[in-house]
């Protein structure tokens, strides 16, 4: 037996025209927290859905236990003892918490020649991994019934209810609040004193540098290297997850806020348990962050003043005229623009070009009249935002959905821009997005605030509203729970506010 | 991501496989029998497609915004049996609505496009409003539809027209058909909505991703109606030329055009997945379709088997066209 419970070497993947693994490698102790690292599209998950046999790699061996092994599916991985929980989880809000567990490997009983699922088998055994995990639901609930966070948590009562001597937790805290985080890392913890040997994709530096030993940076595909969780810095991952030295993660910011141009007032949802009595404004030229937990409903005000969502109560002042928003063209009307928070849900328009996905918002600017397209003034504006926010593309007429995360943002950011918005609301502009283009990002908005605009920025990270906002707004349970200036914010400042539950 | 630029025969043969297989078909067709490659038939061909044309044109919207219309054929039927009662000729002894006045086909044809036009509208509402699944929205009014029909005509077919209105389908124009002109003028305003106007922009968004084009500001219940009324539009255009053609109209003409449409747009690259599909591709699609009944019937084919393999190109029409998704994911 080698010191490894499983080793993965020389591993290559190629997908038509790219290359997505080129001879990466992991090695995993038994008993052992091993955060796998990288930016986005440096083939993290990749190499997992090789370990579990979702892809089929080119080249490469896997070694487990001791022994090459060729695995041939996901349920050989989990027939194996390797059990991994997806970053996007796939649930059946529909069925039991106990048949989302157990679907696809239902306990059986046998009848003479019948087969039936023996479901008060299941619902025990669902119970037990339930209480396993800390989990206290009932069994037979209907998942779509549990919050986003705990369906997350769910499915890692599924990974460990196969007994994983492996176990892959791909962004597993990408939901979670703090407190679950924490009951995240007991689990973690405990598993790991069983022996199970873990890997752990997250791109949350602090999480990493808490719960792991072991750390392996991936970049384009390739193995940098594998370090001690001990001797590692900030610094020192994220210069090696680049490539290159990053300077300073936040951009210098020149923006001088002015007069409160847009206010809010008493806005409150039709749902009693969404947003109420929100009152708040933004000045010309400010960047106003919005802090708060998962289930804050910061989007869901976001949304409803951008008339996605209704509001029974509530008055949104701009420039000192009252604004009636039923739909997003009243918002886009009065110089609103919204960057929403899930961009493949409701952001891109995947199959269809970068000039589609440019113009659709501002259309309307482009007639000739009033009924034909003016194709070149489109291409015009295309190639100028192309240019301007540097999107990298082979044309304008390459879709929008085989661009990297980053430069998708930047193409949604040029389409909002071109209607010249006073008011910029961006729900998690920088989620999904590699620490490079990242930097590209804050540098728009730096720059968009300078000229005057106001910017209302949602962010789940700290550090970037700390970074980047004039002023931070905190939420909790869909109230505001209080405002703090961004040179005074911190951690545990803006934690209060965001935990000040009723 | 590098962009692989060398031309690959294997992806172009499973990209295009029905359209060759029944370009194949066609020259195995012209070889081994006489009269096929001769103009009348190839005029046949054309003066086949043109209502068939219009139909996958009207129907191309429905399925670009993930969406379908199976009242189409229904709807044609309907607007053939309208058109043949407004324009039975005031000597014909059986005339159904002995009342009606004479008036020209062009006015006949106006009233039959506003009448579609307002049903599709419905079809439209239903799905815009009412959030009924376009699937079920339309099967609901493809039958009452029927119903409808059925009820005006007493299910007595329809016959005598003024010559005028035969003539729409018989005449031609500079060697041109009528009927082909019809189709060209279609095809051309299709084009220019597609491509050159917001409404066609609009479209694709929606049929790309709802959500994000409603966040975009795009007013998707008025497109998805326009969309539905346009359609019905176009049913009712064709409809009257349907009708004119067969000299003749009954509830039962139009039976099962929609999915005939249905399967010229699938095979002329409208993607089952939405926010995919160009007018050329349609035309190519009924192109196709039509060349295999043509070459079926002249290879004396009995016509329940031409039902089998048409029924059969539909399905693997929509499986490829499918597996060319799969295979991006």
């Amino acid at each position: 037996m080698s010191e490894y419970r499983l080793e993965m070497n020389g591993v290559v993947k190629t997908f038509p025209g790219v290359k997505a693994l080129d001879h990466a490698q992991l090695k995993l102790r038994p008993g052992t927290v091993h955060a796998l690292m990288g930016e986005n599209g440096a083939g993290k998950s990749t190499l997992m859905k090789c370990m579990f046999g979702i892809y089929h790699m080119d080249e490469g061996e896997v070694i487990y236990e001791g022994q090459k092994v060729d695995i041939n599916g996901p349920l050989d991985a989990l027939n194996r003892g390797i059990a991994m929980v997806h970053q996007e989880l796939q649930p059946i809000p529909e069925r039991s918490i106990g048949e989302n567990i157990y679907v696809g490997r239902y306990p059986v009983k046998r009848l003479g020649p019948i087969v039936t699922i023996d479901h008060d088998k299941m619902y025990e055994d669902a119970a037990r991994v339930l209480k396993e995990v800390h989990l206290n639901y009932d069994p037979k609930a209907k998942l779509g019934t549990l919050s986003v966070s705990q369906m997350q948590l769910v499915e890692i009562a599924k990974a460990v209810s196969a007994d994983c001597k492996v176990l892959i937790l791909d962004e597993p805290t990408s939901s979670l609040t703090a407190a679950e985080v924490e009951a995240l890392f007991t689990i973690v913890n405990e598993l790991r004193e069983k022996g199970v040997s873990i890997v752990y994709i997250s791109h949350k530096m602090d999480e990493i540098l808490r719960i792991s030993d072991e750390v392996t940076i991936m970049r384009d595909g390739q193995y940098v290297g594998t370090w001690s969780a001990k001797e590692l810095t900030t610094d020192f991952i994220i210069t090696k997850m680049v490539g290159r030295e990053l300077s300073n993660l936040y951009p210098k910011r020149e923006n001088v806020p002015g007069e409160a141009v847009f206010e809010v007032e008493d806005f409150t949802s039709i749902n009693p348990k969404s947003f109420r009595h929100a009152t708040f404004n933004v000045r010309k030229g400010e960047i106003l962050g919005v802090a708060g937990l998962v289930g804050a409903q910061r989007t869901e005000l976001m949304e409803g003043l951008f008339g996605l969502r209704c509001h029974s109560a509530g008055r949104i002042i701009y420039k000192g005229k009252e604004l009636k928003i039923d739909q997003p063209q009243d918002a886009i009307r009065n110089g609103i623009a919204l960057l929403t928070e899930d961009r493949r849900a409701t952001g891109i328009l995947g199959v269809l070009s970068i000039a589609d996905n440019v113009s659709i918002a501002s259309l309307s600017q482009y007639l000739i009249g009033g009924i034909m397209l003016d194709d070149g003034k489109i291409e015009k504006l295309v190639r100028d935002n192309v240019a301007k926010l540097s999107i990298k593309t082979p044309s304008s007429k390459t879709q929008i959905q085989s661009l990297s995360g980053g430069n998708q943002q930047k193409v949604l950011i040029s389409r909002w821009l071109a209607n010249s918005p006073d008011v910029f609301i961006m729900d998690e502009p920088t989620r999904g997005i590699d620490v490079g283009a990242k930097y590209e990002i804050y540098c728009i908005i730096a720059e968009l605030a300078k000229q005057g605009k106001s910017i209302i920025m949602i962010s789940s990270e700290m550090s970037e509203l700390i970074g980047m906002a004039d002023r931070i707004m905190v939420m909790c349970d869909g109230r505001v729970t209080g405002f703090i200036d961004g040179k005074d914010a911190n951690q545990e400042n803006i934690m209060a506010l965001a935990t000040q539950f009723e | 991501m590098e962009k692989t630029k060398s031309f690959n025969v294997k992806k172009f043969m499973s990209d295009n496989a029905i359209i060759l297989l029944v370009l194949a078909l066609a020259i195995f067709t012209g070889l081994t029998t006489d009269n096929f490659f001769t103009g009348r038939n190839f005029s046949n061909l054309f003066i086949n497609m043109s209502p068939r044309f219009i139909i996958a044109c009207g129907v191309s919207g429905c399925l670009i915004t993930k969406g379908t219309d199976l009242s189409a054929g229904r709807q044609v039927g309907l607007a053939a049996c309208l058109a043949a009662m407004m324009l039975q000729d005031i000597t014909y002894a059986a005339r159904m609505l002995p009342w009606f006045p004479d008036i020209p086909w062009f006015a006949a044809l106006l009233i039959v496009m506003v009448i579609m036009g307002i049903i599709g509208a419905i079809n439209g509402c239903v799905i815009a409003f009412l959030k009924v699944p376009p699937f079920i929205a339309t099967l609901g009014m493809q039958t009452i539809v029927y119903g409808a029909c059925q009820i005006i005509t007493n299910n007595q077919p329809l016959g005598g027209f003024k010559k005028s209105y035969s003539n729409v389908a018989l005449g031609s124009l500079g060697g041109f058909p009528f009927l082909a002109i019809f189709a060209v003028i279609v095809g051309v305003y299709f084009l220019f909505l597609y491509n050159k106007t917001r409404h066609g922009k609009y479209m694709y968004a929606i049929g790309g991703n709802e959500s994000a084009a409603q966040v975009a500001g795009v007013n998707v219940t008025a497109t998805i109606i326009r969309i539905y009324l346009l359609a019905g539009m176009m049913y009712g255009l064709a409809g009257f030329l349907v009708g004119a053609k067969a000299g003749g109209a009954s509830t039962a003409t139009g039976f099962g055009y929609e999915l005939e449409a249905i399967a010229a747009c699938t095979i002329g690259g409208v993607s089952a997945n939405g926010g995919v599909g160009r007018v050329s591709g349609i035309l190519v699609g009924v192109l196709v379709f039509e060349a295999l009944k043509i070459c079926l019937q002249f290879l004396g084919v009995d016509p329940a088997y031409t039902f089998v393999a048409q029924g059969l190109v539909i399905i693997i029409a929509v499986a490829l066209d499918l597996r060319k998704y799969l295979a991006k994911k």
